[in-house]
């Protein structure tokens, strides 16, 4: 592993301040910390003495887990909060509340918040390290490393593969980091999805391909991932019901058929089963959902250990 | 007696500069002239100086009465001076709103009282600018308002905004239209497209400002109203705006410094000081903006300072108010960006922050003749600087152009013949 990248005290908001070669240092890093959590005994005293605060202003249960699972494999203390009955409610504002954890001495801040740029908001407010684990429809970084890690231990390398993301588009910040990271690690991404969760300007944005018809974006595909379809976005009149959505962009065996015959099938979670995804698919050999969620806390604790200054 | 020697002094008749001494006596041009002598003057040597007619802006919040921590009106009228302001028009949505003559005799008073520029007051157009029922507009005319606009708010009801052109129609006053269809801007941050998409904000299309513009050159046409546009962002509100004029409709149209010199990309960073309203929009908007002020399409610059205090533009972008100050940077950034680039001339500026905007209004103002009052702006274009929150006289500090260097450094502003602003 090259240990001439340094990573200490940096943030990561985004993949684009990240180059190739850092990425797959990361990557490596990931594939000896799976081997740590696949043992008996899950854990190493790397960040002994490090305090790590989960700063959740909406909620999100599985990635504040895999984010704090991740920090206790690797020894830290973990401070957990979350805005749910907090003095936030009572009109503390973002800045009082980092001001007051920052004199408790943490280390390293994990903020979630509905509004694109409070990761950067809270690293002025603190100047600790900042990771983003998703703000509003912004960014999701260590869900795309994760993707990617997953897509990179079952193909070697991203180079090449086609990548097909299909459903809401417009309200995914794990659409925005993927396009980022894996347009960066050489796969071509092609997104899927009714023109009204289409966001403006998306191909200028990134590099991407934009497709409305199902059968043709998936032609040849090498992974495919589904996204998450909530039924609110009907209220505001974006698409007109769960089971038109289905029928016309649903992952169904049928799909399949047009993509490559070892193609992989990934949803970052929560799945709606028959929504987005048939079962058929979800539970298919072609699936590495599940490892997804365990590639989750590797990537994050490989992420925690160089930001933190692990040596290697 | 003020005599200024030497400098060059900007004649809005002839659209040009010559070389002139000013002589003011009391509140008045006494004299103009190559080579004005007298003992009894106090002399000021503007040698290599510029001199123009003090600038005029149509477009202002002074947040007094209501929200004086943003500003007051002596703080706004400060910040004006300083930023070579002679006339300002503020606009109404304040606590309360100027929708009614008690209010408009508040801010007239204090204004007069506090003295460092003439400043001109905007009433609503419906009550408490709720877009519900017409404003007493007659008896606020009675106390000298110069304009109605329900500027921050737009009148969604098109049958509403009908009457009030009818009902005005007799006044001869301009209705200034902040157009924005609220269905289509909504939750919006920024502008709809590359930044809204990049940023993952909810974007405010353009299509929000050009559907009620066209609407309302519509009105004004049945309704032979005089209308004015008020910060033109789009490339498509150009086009709109060149189109009445050329049917022969009363239509005029402001765009903000803001608006020609950034784009969407200033908001990459997530500064909330690049959070406005219409919000910075995209290169090819920027373009038609500028081409638009060169072909005239565009009357007039107006700053639309809008002062908002830190602790409430140092939040997470979605809670952060729209709005950036103006006034002092509202010259220097223009000059520095389209006159020193030779991308407009000068003469062109100048008449759109002197002449042009008090012509709107129905005001004699803002030009440099004997018998005229003395509002006069003394620069110093060989100077330049960087624009920093330190030197800001206005209580808010949320400019985008912190930081920038600027040319064009106001040395004096002279209002009816006193010194509201020297260096
Ligand atoms: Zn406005």
């Amino acid at each position: 592993m090259s240990d001439r990248l340094d990573f200490s005290g940096r943030n990561l908001y985004e993949l684009d301040s990240y180059s190739v070669s850092e990425i797959e240092t990361i990557f490596e890093t990931a594939k000896i910390m799976k081997q740590i959590i696949k043992r008996d005994y899950k854990k190493i005293p790397t960040l002994r003495g490090k305090t790590i605060a989960t700063l959740f202003f909406e909620e999100s249960t599985r990635t504040r887990i895999s984010f704090e699972l991740a920090a206790k494999r690797l020894s830290a203390d973990v401070i957990s909060f979350s805005s749910t009955g907090s003095s936030v409610k009572k009109g503390e504002s973002l800045q009082d509340t980092v001001y007051t954890l920052n004199a408790m001495g943490i280390d390293l801040y994990v903020v979630r918040h509905s509004c694109p740029g409070v990761p950067q908001l809270v690293h002025k407010y603190s100047n600790k390290p900042v990771l983003n684990a998703g703000d509003g429809r912004h960014s999701h970084p260590t869900q795309a490393l994760l993707d990617m890690f997953s897509i990179w231990e079952r193909k070697g390398s991203l180079k090449d593969l086609k990548v097909t993301v299909v459903g809401d588009i417009l309200h995914s910040r794990v659409v925005r980091s993927n396009l980022i990271g894996m347009s960066k690690m050489g796969a071509k991404v092609t997104i899927c999805g009714p023109r009204t969760l289409m966001p403006p300007k998306i191909e200028e944005v990134y590099d991407a391909k934009c497709e409305y018809d199902l059968i043709k974006a998936v032609k040849d595909a090498d992974i495919i991932m589904g996204l998450r379809m909530q039924l609110e976005r009907q209220a505001e009149g974006l698409f007109p019901g769960l089971s038109e959505y289905s029928k016309r962009y649903g992952l169904s065996k049928n799909v399949l058929k047009y993509a490559k015959r070892n193609v992989l099938i990934m949803h970052p979670g929560p799945m709606n089963r028959g929504v987005e995804i048939l079962p058929e698919v979800a539970d298919s050999e072609h699936s590495i959902i599940i490892e997804q969620v365990t590639n989750g806390v590797a990537i994050r604790m490989a992420i925690l250990f160089l930001i933190l200054g692990g040596k290697t | 007696m003020i005599l200024l020697k030497n400098g060059f002094v900007y004649l809005s008749s002839e659209k040009k500069f010559e070389r002139l001494d000013i002589l003011i006596d009391g509140k008045f041009i006494k004299k103009i002239s190559p080579n004005i002598t007298t003992n009894s003057a106090v002399t000021y040597d503007c040698k290599g100086r510029y001199i123009f007619p003090g600038f005029v802006d149509l477009h202002c919040h002074l947040r007094d009465p209501g929200y004086t921590y943003k500003e007051d009106i002596e703080s706004g009228a400060k910040s004006a001076a300083k930023g070579g302001f002679t006339s300002i028009c503020c606009m109404p949505n304040t606590n309360p709103t100027i929708d009614n003559i008690s209010t408009v005799n508040y801010v007239t008073r204090k204004a007069r009282d506090v003295g460092k520029t003439k400043i001109f007051v905007i009433g609503a157009m419906s009550k408490g600018s709720q877009g519900k029922e017409i404003a007493n507009i007659g008896s606020m005319i009675k106390g000298g308002i110069v304009a109605i606009s329900d500027d921050g708010n737009c009148i969604q009801n098109a049958k509403l905004m009908l009457n009030v052109m009818r009902y005005v129609s007799i006044f001869k006053i301009p209705i200034i239209s902040h157009s924005e269809d609220y269905s289509l801007s909504k939750d919006g941050q920024v502008n709809y497209g590359y930044m809204s998409t990049k940023l993952g904000l909810p974007g405010i299309p353009t299509l929000a400002e050009e559907i009620m513009v066209s609407r309302d050159i519509m009105l004004a046409d049945v309704t032979n109203t005089n209308i004015h546009i008020a910060h033109a962002s789009t490339k498509r509100t150009v086009d709109l705006i060149r189109y009445a004029k050329k049917q022969g409709i009363k239509i005029t149209a402001e765009v903000t410094p803001h608006h020609l010199i950034l784009t969407e990309q200033a908001c990459e960073n997530f500064d909330t000081n690049t959070k406005m309203k219409p919000p910075l929009r995209s290169e090819q908007d920027r373009q038609a903006l500028i081409n638009g002020l060169l072909d005239d399409t565009i009357d007039i610059i107006a700053t639309d300072h809008a002062p908002h205090s830190d602790y409430e533009k140092e939040l997470e972008f979605i809670k952060a108010p729209f709005g950036t100050i103006g006034f002092e940077s509202a010259f220097p950034a223009l000059y520095t960006n389209f006159v020193k680039t030779k991308k407009i001339k000068f003469e062109k500026l100048i008449e759109k922050m002197t002449s042009r905007p008090t012509e709107i209004i129905g005001k004699e103002l803002g030009k440099i003749e004997e018998g005229k009052p003395a509002d006069i702006t003394v620069v110093d274009l060989n100077k330049s600087y960087t624009f920093t929150e330190e030197e800001i006289l206005s209580k808010s500090k949320n400019s985008p152009f912190l930081g920038n260097k600027f040319w064009g450094k106001i040395e004096m502003t002279i209002c009816d013949g006193k010194f509201t602003w020297k260096i």
